[in-house]
């Protein structure tokens, strides 16, 4: 492989990585305070993508008839801001209604309600609007640029920047401030933390709208990148991040990101260098192979008798 | 305290008994002296007359035909007919049933304790599973669709057995079941169509096609122990880890099976393999399933049935306690995993057709969801939930896409109110099923 090549696929990959890491953090949020994956996750992303969808048609709409124009990466910001707001309310009622009642339940149960929420998100969008696809609309438009035989075009640019950022942003929050503290302190205590006057309800729906956030934020960046959109995008997409946030070690913020981009290069490059089709077989193989080396992941604590099961 | 606790409950059973609405009251009474085997007795009068005067009834009662599931889809597609097919109910299936129950439960309790005394159990189950069985032909045996929902029905019995002594038994959350299934799918398909069908890739057959059915079992259990060898796979990691990372482990696995088998032209790859001769009859599953609830009920009142158990409530602990770990998990896995296999071979050959896509994500949302409705740790729950599952995705049909929304919700709600599924670590003897009840 060429180094103009290499160049070329790495561009990719950190943008095809930055939609999984985006996910894999509101993964391994929920499990670093709840100790459960949230299996609805994958559609929650789905339901982000579509809620962006909505807000920058109707945006771009407004803004092309004249009545309130705006340039077009106020759209964008505006877009990102209001989806991700709408789709924290879409986590925290997941969150309502699969997860808190089955708090004391063996953690599978909640595995499977989870399972039948995002079932339910996926029917219940392809029974409101049908089974065709939707396109994204291009908010920004698309201009190419060449670094030395390198294209790359200006939203993978500024996927790749504002994912690195959300990261970041979350990373700070996570670290600095008091509600960050709060779930710092319920990640490594769950039973206790409660004791101390933190809410483990709201606790847990603020995990939920943020790694919610994040997914719809995922999900615009995917629309943008892909502007094709249909119910069931989230499922393998999902299952992929789902992949990644244990591959970061269970809990860790740094970890699932990192895992993120991880499983993005390694798909991006298995498919530059062998034949595309086995893109998947190969990709989970290494997965496979990481994980018997390394059960914990990369940044997991080992296995501990703390585990609810 | 026992003892009391035990009086109280007489009591109760004994106010119970007196109260409730005198009709009910009598039919409990009367019921309530027949065993399995009247039960049986009427159920397959019943099925008979369906057979043989079914139609001229339903027609005489507003019907257009048969009705498929007692009628049941009715309530979605013409309510208009629900009191016809009420009456069809009642005149074909429950007066009769009930009639020859009751009145046969002299002979039939008699003939119950015989077989108890005289018989050793396995014969004892195996008249009762035969006449189980006509019952289900003779019931299979007006529409082909019928034949087609209990052979589904029958399958996924298998694999949420398989599967409840990995989820349940063991504790684990593995989701490695498609993987395995789709193994054992295409290792059958493979082998009977290389040596039984003249295909396009595979060529002549290399023996006589006459001898196919007789030799579909040694296949299915050749393909069963591929697949085990397959499930090392999952089994080995399981020595160092459990919990989540075996459940991604199992995950990966279950992706990586499916992305090989599309990349493998020879078998058709993402198109899907086909000429699967239809060996996998109704009575056919209908013996592995048995065969299979036989063999995984008495593992799980094995010994080492036992270990797993213990394994998954406290795996130092078991250790301890000079439990082989590695062994019981292995051997645990292996088992499930060769079941599964079987389930799949027989799916492939239900078919007649297979293609990856089919052993996918979906496939594990409906494996697991029919192992937590039913039950953990429990053969009759996981009994209950492939049925219930199978029986509710039928029933529902009508709606479409909506029962994908209607089911969703009912298991959430089995979810909350019994975390574990609805027959949860409990298990009733088979002994106590056929017993005589005077």
């Amino acid at each position: 492989m060429s180094l103009n090549a290499f160049l070329q696929n790495l561009a990719n990959a950190l943008q095809w990585g930055s939609f999984y890491a985006l996910i894999a953090l509101g993964y391994s949020m929920v499990y670093g305070i709840l100790m459960l994956f949230n299996f609805a996750h994958g559609d929650i992303f789905m339901v982000g993508a579509y809620i962006g969808l909505f807000v920058s048609t109707s945006l771009v709409t407004l803004s092309a008839t004249g009545i309130l124009p705006m340039a077009g990466w106020l759209i964008l910001v505006l877009t990102i801001f209001i989806s991700m707001f709408l789709t924290s309310f879409v986590g925290m009622a997941v969150e309502r209604v699969a997860y808190r009642p089955l708090r004391a339940a063996p953690r599978a149960s909640a595995a499977i309600t989870g399972l039948m929420v995002g079932i339910i998100l996926e029917t219940g969008n392809l029974a409101l609007l049908g089974a065709q696809r939707r396109k994204f609309p291009e908010i920004i438009a698309q201009s190419t640029f060449h670094i030395g035989q390198v294209v790359v075009t200006n939203t993978k640019i500024l996927i790749i920047i504002l994912s690195i950022l959300l990261m970041i942003a979350l990373h700070q929050f996570i670290r600095r401030t008091r509600w960050g503290m709060a779930m710092r302190a319920m990640a490594y205590d769950f039973v206790v933390v409660p004791l101390m006057g933190v809410s483990i309800n709201r606790i847990a729906a603020m995990t939920f709208a943020i790694g919610s956030a994040l997914a719809a934020a995922a999900g615009i960046f995917f629309g943008i990148a892909y502007p094709v959109l249909e119910p069931y995008m989230g499922l393998l997409i999902g299952w992929k991040a789902f992949v990644a946030a244990i591959l970061g070690g269970r809990g860790s913020i740094v970890g699932a990101a990192l895992a993120g981009f991880l499983l993005g290069f390694i798909e991006i490059f298995v498919a530059a260098i062998f034949p595309s089709t086995l893109r998947d077989l190969i990709a989970y193989s290494i997965i496979l192979i990481i994980l018997t080396i390394r059960p914990h992941g990369f940044f997991g604590e080992a296995y501990s008798a703390r585990l609810r099961l | 305290m026992k003892a009391t606790d035990n009086q109280i409950k007489n009591l109760e059973r004994v106010e119970k008994k007196t109260t409730g609405i005198r009709p009910v009251r009598w039919l409990r009474e009367k019921t309530r002296r027949v065993p399995a085997l009247g039960w049986l007795l009427g159920a397959l009068t019943a099925t008979i007359i369906e057979s043989s005067v079914g139609l001229p009834l339903a027609r005489a009662f507003g019907l257009w035909s048969v009705p498929g599931l007692f009628g049941l889809r009715f309530i979605f597609t013409s309510p208009a007919s629900i009191p016809s097919a009420v009456i069809y109910v009642l005149v074909v299936y429950i007066i009769p049933a009930l009639i020859v129950a009751v009145s046969t439960a002299g002979i039939t309790n008699r003939a119950a304790a015989f077989m108890q005394d005289k018989l050793p159990v396995p014969i004892n189950v195996i008249i009762h599973a035969a006449l189980l069985y006509a019952t289900l032909h003779v019931w299979g045996s007006i529409t082909d669709y019928r034949v087609l929902l209990l052979s589904f029905i029958f399958i996924s019995i298998m694999l949420t057995l398989s599967l409840n002594l990995v989820n349940g038994y063991m504790g684990e959350f593995s989701c490695s079941h498609p993987g395995f299934m789709s193994i054992g799918a295409y290792a059958a398909s493979i082998m009977t169509v290389l040596f039984f069908v003249n295909d396009d890739v595979f060529g002549a057959h290399i023996l006589s096609p006459v001898l196919g059915p007789f030799i579909f079992p040694i296949i299915l259990i050749v393909g069963g122990f591929i697949t085990s060898i397959g499930a090392l796979a999952v089994a080995i990691p399981s020595f160092r880890t459990r919990g989540d990372y075996l459940a991604i482990i199992s995950l990966a696995f279950t992706f990586i099976v499916k992305s090989l088998l599309e990349n493998l032209e020879i078998i058709g790859g993402p198109r899907g393999f086909m000429n699967q001769p239809k060996y996998a009859s109704l009575p056919v599953i209908f013996v592995w399933m048995v065969l299979c609830i036989w063999t995984i009920y008495n593992f799980t009142r094995s010994t080492l049935g036992k270990a797993s158990c213990a394994v998954r409530d406290n795996e130092t602990g078991a250790d301890a306690m000079t439990i082989n770990t590695r062994r019981t998990k292995m051997i645990t896995f292996l088992f499930a995993a060769f079941w599964a296999g079987v389930a799949g071979g027989l799916f492939a050959h239900v078919m007649g057709y297979i293609n990856p896509a089919t052993f996918g994500v979906l496939k594990l949302s409906e494996v697991l969801a029919m192992v937590y409705l039913g039950g953990l740790n429990s053969v009759l729950g996981s009994i209950a939930g492939a049925i219930g599952l199978q029986f509710l995705l039928e029933l529902l049909r009508p709606l479409a896409m909506l029962k994908w929304i209607v089911i969703p919700v009912l298991l959430i709600i089995v979810m909350i109110r019994r975390p574990t599924g609805l027959i949860a670590f409990t298990e009733i003897k088979v002994e106590d099923i056929l017993k005589p009840r005077n």
